[in-house]
C-alpha cells in the first residue's frame, strides 16, 4: 500500500494533521496505537457519557469536534496500530505497522510523526511499587472509563496537570487526602518576570480557578523536597519533608507527575537531529516552523516537538500539512503561506505564558536526578548508583552506559529512564546534559515477535524493516 | 480500590482473571478491568521478580504486561476486554 502521507497518532496534532492533508487531496492514513481517537488529552472523547465529561471539564469535551472533523474528512483510520520501524526508500519510507498481532508495511511520501509527549520520569524510592502511577494513567482511567480511586489517594509532584487531575478528583467526589507540592522555594519570583503574558494567557484565569477549588478540598503540602514511597509489595504510604520536617502519611494509590516532555524516541531512532531545551530540562527534535526534522519528509507535529499544549498541538498538525501540500504540490508556496498565516498567530498566542509555566514548574534536581539505590531503569531495573558507577568507571555517554548497565534496554526503550540517564551523566562529568546526548533508541522501537515479522511478505521493503 | 463513577451505564462483560470470573465493562482496557477488580500487581519483573502494576496507562511503560488468551507479555493497557477473555497475571 502507498499514500502520500502517514500520521502517526491520533491526538490533537495527529487529527489536525491527517484532516488538513486529506482536505487538500493527498492521500493520508492515520495510524494510533490506541483504540479510540484523541489520543491522551480526548481520550475516549467520543464515547465519554455527559457526566464524565463534565468532571472532565470544558477542555475536554472540546476534543469532539477535532475526532468529528477527522472522521468525515476522507482519510484512513487505523486503532490499534503500533509503528516498529521506519526505513527510507525512493524518496520515500517503508512503515512497519503491527495491527492486531500481523505486521504489514506501507510506503509514504511522507511522515507526521505527532506522537505527543511522555510524563517526566519521577525516579524516587519506592515508585515501582503496584500502587504508584503517573497522574496522566490516573487520569486516563478516569476518561476510559470512569474509575477513580475513592480512598486512600496522595498527589505529589507538580505542574498543570497534577492540579488538574485533583480538580476533577474533586468534581468525581473524591478528594485526595494530600497533593504533596514540590515546586522549590522562590520558584514564582523567577517566573514573575515573565508573568505579563501569563497574565494576558487563558491559562491564567482557568489555573487560578482551578487551584482555588483544589485548595479548597485538599490539603496541600507545600516546598516538598524528599519523597519516597513506602511499600512491600504495593504502595502503603508517602515519607516526605516539608520545611525541613518529615512526616508520613499513608497511601494506597500515590500519583506521581512533574510535567510532560516530548516523546523522542522515533525521531531517535530515525536519526532525525535533537536539541536540548535548557529551559525544560529535556531533548526535543531540532524543527523548522512546518515542523520540518532534519531528514526532508519525516514532520514532527505537537507536543513531540515541544510542549505546548493541545491546541497550540492541533495548529501545527495543520501547519505540518500545508507544508506537505505545499511540497507534494497540492498548493503553491503563496498558497501555502496564505493560510498559514493566521495559523502561526493563533500558535503564539496559544503558546502565551507558557514561558511562566516552564520557569514555575521546572523540577528540582534533586527529583530529575536519583542517587543511590533508587531505581533509575524500571525495566531492567537499574539503579541510579550504578550509573553513577559506570560514569566514574570511563563510560562516557548514554550509550555506553547502556551497554555496561543494560539501562534503557529493555520493552519501554528508554522512554521513563532516558532523561534521567542524560542527567546523571552530566552531573557525575560535570559536562552540560546538551553534550551529553541522549539514549539512542533502535527499531524495533516496540517489542515484536518472530512471527509477527514473519508475517511480512518478503520484500526488499521487509527486509530493510528488519536487518540493519 | 478503583470506583466507577455512579452514572457509568456501559455493557457489562464477563472476563476470567487468574482463573475467577470478572465483570468489566465495554470499553475498559483490560487494565482498567483489572484496577476496577482490586488487581494491584500485573506482573513480576524479570530481574529481580519483584510485583509491579501499571506506571502510564498509554502504552509506553510495559509495566503492565499480562498474558490475554494465552498470549504473552501483552500490554494490558492497550488491549479492550471482550466477553470470555482469559487474563493471567503472574
Amino acid at each position: 500500500m502507498t499514500v502520500d502521507v502517514l500520521v502517526i497518532g491520533a491526538g490533537p496534532a495527529g487529527l489536525a494533521a491527517a484532516t488538513t492533508c486529506a482536505q487538500h487531496a493527498l492521500s493520508t492514513m492515520l495510524v494510533d496505537e490506541q483504540p479510540s481517537p484523541g489520543g491522551q488529552v480526548y481520550r475516549g472523547v467520543a464515547e465519554a457519557p455527559l457526566a464524565r465529561r463534565n468532571i472532565l471539564g470544558h477542555d475536554f469535551a472540546a476534543g469532539a469536534s477535532l475526532v468529528d472533523a477527522f472522521m468525515r474528512c476522507g482519510a484512513d483510520y487505523s486503532p490499534g496500530t503500533t509503528v516498529w520501524s521506519i526505513a527510507p526508500r525512493d524518496g520515500g519510507f517503508d512503515i512497519a505497522l503491527r495491527v492486531a498481532r500481523q505486521s504489514r508495511l506501507v510506503h509514504a511520501r511522507a511522515v507526521v510523526i505527532a506522537t505527543g509527549a511522555l510524563e517526566r520520569p519521577f525516579p524516587i524510592s519506592g515508585w515501582t511499587l503496584p500502587g504508584v502511577m503517573m497522574a496522566g494513567a490516573a487520569q486516563a482511567l478516569l476518561k476510559s472509563s470512569g474509575l477513580v480511586a475513592r480512598e486512600g489517594v496522595v498527589l505529589a509532584g507538580n505542574g498543570p496537570l497534577l492540579w488538574l487531575v485533583a480538580w476533577q478528583y474533586v468534581r468525581a467526589g473524591a478528594p485526595p487526602l494530600a497533593l504533596l507540592d514540590t515546586t522549590p522555594r522562590g520558584r514564582l519570583a523567577q517566573a514573575l518576570r515573565h508573568a505579563p503574558a501569563f497574565f494576558a494567557s487563558s491559562y491564567f484565569g482557568k489555573g487560578l480557578a482551578l487551584v482555588r477549588d483544589v485548595r479548597r478540598r485538599v490539603r496541600v503540602v507545600e516546598y516538598v523536597d524528599a519523597l519516597a514511597i513506602d511499600g512491600d509489595d504495593v504502595a502503603r504510604g508517602v515519607r516526605y519533608r516539608a520545611d525541613g520536617r518529615a512526616a508520613t502519611i499513608g497511601a494506597d494509590h500515590v500519583f506521581l507527575h512533574q510535567g510532560v516532555v516530548p516523546d523522542i524516541n522515533l525521531v531517535s531512532a530515525l536519526g532525525c537531529a535533537i536539541e536540548w531545551d535548557d529551559a525544560n530540562a529535556c531533548f526535543r527534535p531540532a524543527v523548522d516552523a512546518w515542523g520540518g526534522t532534519s531528514i526532508p519528509g519525516i514532520y514532527v507535529a505537537g507536543d513531540g516537538a515541544g510542549i505546548g499544549g493541545a491546541h497550540a498541538a492541533s495548529i501545527r498538525g495543520r501547519l505540518a500539512a500545508l507544508a506537505i501540500a505545499n511540497a507534494q504540490a497540492r498548493i503553491g508556496g503563496d498558497e501555502r503561506d496564505r493560510l498559514a498565516r493566521p495559523l502561526s498567530r493563533d500558535h503564539a498566542q496559544a503558546l502565551r505564558g507558557r514561558r511562566f509555566l516552564d520557569a514555575l514548574y521546572l523540577p528540582d534536581a534533586a527529583f530529575r536526578r536519583p542517587q543511590g539505590d533508587t531505581i533509575a531503569c524500571r525495566c531492567e531495573e537499574v539503579r541510579a548508583g550504578a550509573i553513577a558507577r559506570a560514569v566514574r568507571d570511563g563510560y562516557a555517554g548514554p550509550n555506553q552506559v547502556k551497554s555496561y548497565t543494560r539501562c534503557g534496554m529493555g520493552p519501554c526503550q528508554g522512554r521513563y529512564c532516558a532523561l534521567t540517564v542524560t542527567e546523571i551523566i552530566a552531573h557525575e562529568s560535570s559536562r552540560p546534559a546538551a553534550s551529553v546526548g541522549a539514549l539512542h533508541a533502535r527499531f524495533p522501537l516496540k517489542p515484536v515477535t518472530l512471527a509477527e515479522i514473519a508475517s511480512l511478505p518478503v520484500t526488499d521493503g521487509a527486509m530493510r524493516a528488519v536487518v540493519r | 480500590m478503583f470506583a466507577r463513577l455512579p452514572d457509568e451505564q456501559a455493557r457489562a462483560v464477563t472476563i476470567t482473571v487468574d482463573g475467577t470470573t470478572v465483570t468489566a465493562r465495554e470499553g475498559d482496557s483490560v487494565a482498567a478491568a483489572l484496577l476496577a477488580a482490586g488487581v494491584r500487581a500485573f506482573r513480576v519483573t524479570a530481574a529481580s521478580r519483584t510485583p509491579r502494576g501499571p506506571l502510564c496507562m498509554m502504552g509506553a511503560c510495559f509495566d503492565c504486561t499480562v498474558t490475554i488468551d494465552g498470549e504473552r507479555n501483552v500490554q494490558a493497557c492497550l488491549v479492550r476486554v471482550a466477553n470470555g477473555m482469559r487474563i493471567d497475571t503472574t
